[in-house]
């Protein structure tokens, strides 16, 4: 009778996210599936009409084939290896900073180095380009006055501009994340380790990183996911003049051309299926190479 | 000056805060440029040298800003809040249900169903943008509000936040008081359950309001009446023009500092609660 009661209960609070998780979650997935195997063809006639039709893995052979797709995952994989470890290391290096003894005024840091989390993408992106613009930006004319010049915009400078984009929009956040876990440490560890005559940054580097290795995990895992899916800061850049980024230049940049502007949609769902296995492929990498050895945490 | 261990002691700390104030400088000069970029006109804003008052032209910036395309701005600001507003309200009383229930109640198949809502938090969102279009397109609601409204409402991370709250803040002495004294299982959630996880309502809230004000690729995707905008959306439109005519500049800037001003207002304002998720996140 009471597991009866509190089965119900259970039933009701879950629904509605099961409801929309379904809707909003489960059923584009498989749509997503079921369109990457359809192809629209004229019909035979050439009155104009499509007809949609049955093509397997077409669409995948297609998106694969197509050097636009394959270059995408080129810069993502030069996005993620230039930005990923600054990311982690920069990161990791605030909080230590903010966790050591030395530190003062460590709400104001935290809150300071947080707030451009609470920057629309969208608005952090078009800071940054204003600051990149030579005519606008005081950040330029400053460079080119210290006689350096740099085009962000140009082939060799487009991917160190979005990490910066994504360094500025992310250190912080996750700095935050590696402090809040640093704090959680037990004092008596660390005290005992000093007695034993361990020096700050031995403290640091042996003990400390070690311990908050789950939550270094977590980082990396999301940010991976959230790599992949590199999207706004380049198509902003896309509309800069004369600018080295092109629609397809990254997958999901490829799958919107795809979708929004060739109205291939088959194409497009393979493209995001694929870019969708390759970041579950990632994570499983991540939480299974890590996991092993992290296993008593 | 003193002994050598305490001058070395003194050089180490200014080098650490050193360090952290770099940090921040280079955190905030984009948004203190901001805020003086908006006070410039077309010519001053591209004369490039931002980072003073001089020539101070906000005032017409804004009402230039508000009479622009009859006031669409304020549109989208309106647009932005009922999203982000709305949304965050309903998807946090979601969130929480279900975290509450995974926490408080045992059932066949539970732990199962907790690693499939974990699955969803790692799905690149992006990826069902173009099938949700599609789906949108096919039951009529593209291109309305529901169709940006509605996807947001979903947020397993959310779920697994509230799930960790819940045990965190709700003692299950309390319920168990409350049954005794005969309130149904509903009853029990909504007058002792939720009031108690309040604080992390709060963080859930907090954390998705922003997601939702951030939010541009599915507005991208789904809206193309411009009156339904949202803030990012808008402002990208907007700035897709300033090539052809720089006069847009002042508007996008100023449109932008707008923009920033009510997330900014809340992160200061509500530093426990985001501290709070960051650090309920990083434990597991």
């Amino acid at each position: 009778m009471k597991r009866a009661r509190t089965t119900r209960a259970a039933a009701i609070l879950l629904g509605p996210f099961f409801v929309l998780f379904t809707v909003a979650m489960l059923l584009p997935i498989g749509y997503a599936v079921w369109l990457s195997l359809f192809t629209e063809k004229q019909s035979g006639l050439g009155f104009g009409g499509t007809e949609t039709v049955f093509s397997g893995l077409d669409n995948y052979t297609a998106a694969l084939g197509d050097r636009a797709f394959r270059e995408g995952f080129g810069v993502l994989l030069g996005y993620c290896l230039f930005y990923i470890p600054l990311l982690l290391i920069g990161a990791l290096a605030l909080a230590l900073l903010l966790d050591s003894a030395l530190a003062r005024a460590r709400r104001f840091f935290q809150l300071a180095l947080f707030l451009p989390h609470a920057v629309p993408g969208i608005i952090a992106a078009l800071i940054w380009v204003y600051l990149y613009t030579p005519q606008l930006s005081p950040v330029v004319s400053a460079m080119e006055s210290g006689g350096i010049g740099f085009d962000f915009f140009s082939p060799e400078g487009a991917l160190p501009s979005i990490v910066n984009i994504a360094l500025w929009e992310w250190l912080g956040y996750n700095m935050v994340i590696f402090y809040a876990a640093l704090q959680a440490i037990d004092r008596s560890v660390l005290e005992a380790a000093t007695v034993d005559g361990a020096g700050a940054w031995r403290v640091a580097l042996s003990i400390k990183v070690p311990l908050i290795r789950a939550s270094v995990v977590m980082v990396a895992l999301f940010t991976v996911i959230g790599s992949l899916q590199l999207f706004t800061e380049p198509l902003i850049l896309n509309k800069g003049t004369g600018s080295a980024v092109t629609s397809t230049w990254t997958p999901n940049m490829y799958a919107y051309t795809a979708a929004f502007e060739r109205n291939d949609y088959g194409l497009a769902a393979a493209a995001s299926i694929l870019l969708a296995l390759t970041a579950a492929l990632l994570s499983f990498v991540v939480t299974r190479f890590t996991g092993r050895k992290g296993k008593k945490a | 000056m003193n002994s050598p261990a305490s001058r070395s002691r003194w050089m180490s700390k200014t080098a650490v805060n050193g360090f952290l104030v770099l940090a921040v400088v280079y955190m905030l000069f984009p948004l203190v440029w901001l805020v003086t970029a908006a006070t410039k006109d077309t010519g001053g804003l591209l004369a490039g040298n931002a980072f003073s008052f001089e020539g101070f032209n906000l005032g017409e910036n804004l009402s230039n800003l508000a009479s622009y395309g009859d006031g669409i701005y304020f549109r989208w600001y309106l647009n932005s809040l009922m999203y982000a507003g709305g949304g965050a309200i309903v998807c946090s009383l979601i969130c929480v249900a279900a975290g509450y229930a995974f926490d408080k109640y045992e059932f066949r198949g539970k732990e199962k169903l907790f690693g499939l809502v974990l699955m969803g938090v790692l799905v690149p969102t992006t990826a069902l943008a173009l099938p949700m279009y599609l789906l949108a397109s096919k039951t009529g609601l593209v291109n309305t509000y529901w169709s940006v409204l509605i996807p947001v409402l979903v947020n397993p991370f959310g779920v697994y936040l509230a799930r960790v709250f819940s045990t965190g803040y709700i003692p299950n002495e309390a319920l168990e008081a409350a049954r005794i004294d005969g309130a149904g299982e509903l009853r029990v959630f909504w007058s002792i359950g939720l009031r108690m996880v309040m604080p992390g309502f709060v963080t859930v809230f907090l954390f998705q309001f922003t997601a939702i004000w951030n939010n541009f690729f599915l507005p991208l995707v789904m809206l193309s009446d411009r009156k339904l905008f949202p803030l990012s959306l808008g402002l990208y439109s907007w700035n897709t023009n300033t090539h052809g005519e720089p006069s847009f500049y002042p508007l996008v800037v100023t449109g932008s500092l707008l923009a920033v001003i009510p997330l900014i207002v809340a992160f200061v304002s509500l530093q426990r609660h985001w501290k709070a998720g960051l650090t309920a996140g990083s434990v597991k």
